[in-house]
């Protein structure tokens, strides 16, 4: 069926299995699919496999399982991870039977990459939500700042204010604190009633409870918001809700992540339907509605590592035929499935949230597009074609999510091209002969 | 880990950790800044992970996302960070 060269030298320009994404559902999908012996190549636009949650760097610390999975992809003869490469686009010209062809691109050249069976692994991304300040150097994402401090960003001394919902949340706050930052607070928007029936709840997967007692914190507060970052040239102080009264922190970095979005602009340009968790739809063996297209993990809507590693095995089996091995672990999905059934019912977010930013506060960061300028406009391509916003290099996938909570506007499914793209990997498509 | 590499921000000779990202090493300049913003407002590292485009920078000549980037000896970072 194949004859992948597995020079590095030379791209593969087709395999039997592709996976997008090398976090713990594309990994657990390549080590699923790997003793059938199919050619597979996993690609990755970070510079390690690990996704977020097992991201590798100076400053990080892979926990057992993370290792063993990376151990066993390196020592599959028949998987190539492809690391610092992104999927760009479409690519054309896929054989009958095969699944749509995609234009990938690393750091020296793009290429069209087709597959017999492709499996869309792309995760999640946090929701970012506007508030005054936001765009002051020194105020990241909560999960953006864990992945910077992993990367090797020194935080060493400074005192950090995190802020926003869910677990991530703890999990950022214990990550700066081993790397020797002060964390003042950790601001949770879900009130205590919210928070307790979660903990409640946790006996029911004891691996999920294991974890979280050692992120307890004493900074943490429940029905505590940010409302706004101020500083001249750098994020100084911010300002919080707690409860009914406010709070106000002097500060060097200001953490905010409002929970997790499936990453499905992929997903949606090859034609997949979403489901009601806004991930990509998926039928009992994790295929999509689209012929040879798989989808898996945080992608599917969010749920944690747990759920990506079951779900990414299953579609792994499924690709490559083996339906069987993938029905056998349906019970332990309904499992994981459930423990993101009571992240989204606790940590659901407040309306308050979408009072947060002022007239003048940046909506769009690629464009500087105001809220004021929003405010009037009736949807997302409305909004588009006469403010730009969305049309920046992120391509809407920070304001886009943003516009969904505050407006409840819908994004437009992704098109070609996904990803701003080097005018060389574009020729390379063009002269590719197998595009028509 | 204790090895580290050597790289140019901005024409300033730095020294990071082996194995740190350009988005991490921005942080030793003296802003931290990777861009400035269609209305000239300074820009920092932001997501952390690929998504906002906010830490893009030249990196020997070609312009990349600075969190995806890990720094190797030698390597010649620019920042947009001055007005033209």
């Amino acid at each position: 069926m194949n004859s992948a060269p597995h020079s590095p030298a030379a791209p593969v320009r087709r395999c039997d299995i592709l996976i997008i994404g090398a976090g713990p559902a594309g990994m657990a999908a390549a080590l699923a699919a790997a003793p059938s012996g199919a050619a597979i190549v996993l690609v990755d636009d970070n510079p390690a496999p690990g996704g977020q949650i097992w991201r590798d760097g100076p400053g990080a610390h892979l926990p057992p399982l993370a290792r063993t999975h990376r151990e066993r992809l390196a020592a599959a003869p028949n998987v190539r991870v492809l690391t610092g490469t992104r999927v760009v686009g479409l690519g054309g010209g896929a054989q009958p039977g095969d699944a749509p062809g995609l234009l990938l691109e690393d750091g020296e050249r793009g290429w069209t990459q087709h597959c017999g069976r492709l499996i869309l692994c792309t995760g999640a991304r946090e929701l970012l939500l506007p508030f005054p300040g936001w765009t002051l150097p020194g105020v990241t994402g909560a999960g953006g700042l864990q992945a910077l401090i992993k990367a090797g960003l020194p935080v060493r001394g400074q005192r950090i204010v995190i802020a926003g919902t869910g677990p991530l949340l703890l999990a950022a706050a214990h990550t700066a604190r081993e790397a020797g930052a002060q964390v003042l607070r950790i601001a949770e928007q879900a009130p205590w009633s919210q928070l307790v029936g979660f903990g409640l709840q946790l006996p029911r997967w004891p691996a999920k409870a294991v974890q979280a007692l050692p992120l307890l914190h004493p900074a943490l507060r429940a029905a505590s918001h940010v409302l706004e970052a101020t500083g001249t040239q750098q994020v100084q102080s911010v300002r919080l809700q707690r409860g009914a009264g406010e709070e106000v922190l002097a500060c060097d970095r200001l953490a905010c992540g409002f929970g997790l979005v499936p990453h499905t602009h992929l997903g949606q340009m090859l034609g997949c339907e979403l489901n009601d968790r806004l991930g990509l739809a998926v039928d009992a063996v994790q295929a999509t509605a689209v012929p040879g297209v798989f989808a898996a993990g945080e992608c599917t809507g969010f749920g944690g590592s747990e759920k990506a590693l079951v779900e990414g095995a299953m579609a792994g089996h499924a690709a490559v035929g083996d339906t069987t091995a993938a029905l056998a672990l349906a019970p332990q999905r309904a499992r994981w499935q459930g423990f993101a059934d009571a992240l989204h019912h606790h940590f659901a977010l407040s309306p308050r949230l979408r009072s947060l930013p002022r007239p003048d506060t940046l909506v769009c960061r690629c464009e500087d597009v105001r809220h004021a300028d929003l405010s009037a406009r009736g949807g997302w391509i409305d909004a588009k074609l006469h403010t730009r916003c969305g049309m920046g290099p992120c391509q809407g996938r920070v304001c886009g999510a943003a516009t969904q909570f505050l407006f409840g506007w819908t994004p437009a499914p992704a098109r070609h091209l996904l990803a701003p793209a080097r005018v060389a990997t574009l020729a390379s498509c063009s002269n590719d002969e197998s595009t028509p | 880990m204790t090895s580290s590499v050597h790289i140019h921000i901005d024409g300033q000779a730095l020294s990071v950790p082996a194995g740190s990202s350009v988005a991490a090493a921005l942080a030793a300049t003296p802003t931290g800044c990777s861009r400035l913003s269609v209305s000239g407002e300074p820009r920092a590292p932001f997501c952390g992970m690929g998504i906002c485009h906010e830490c893009r920078v030249t990196i020997d000549g070609r312009r990349q996302l600075a969190c995806q980037t890990v720094c190797r000896d030698g390597m010649r970072i620019d920042t947009a960070t001055q007005r033209p």
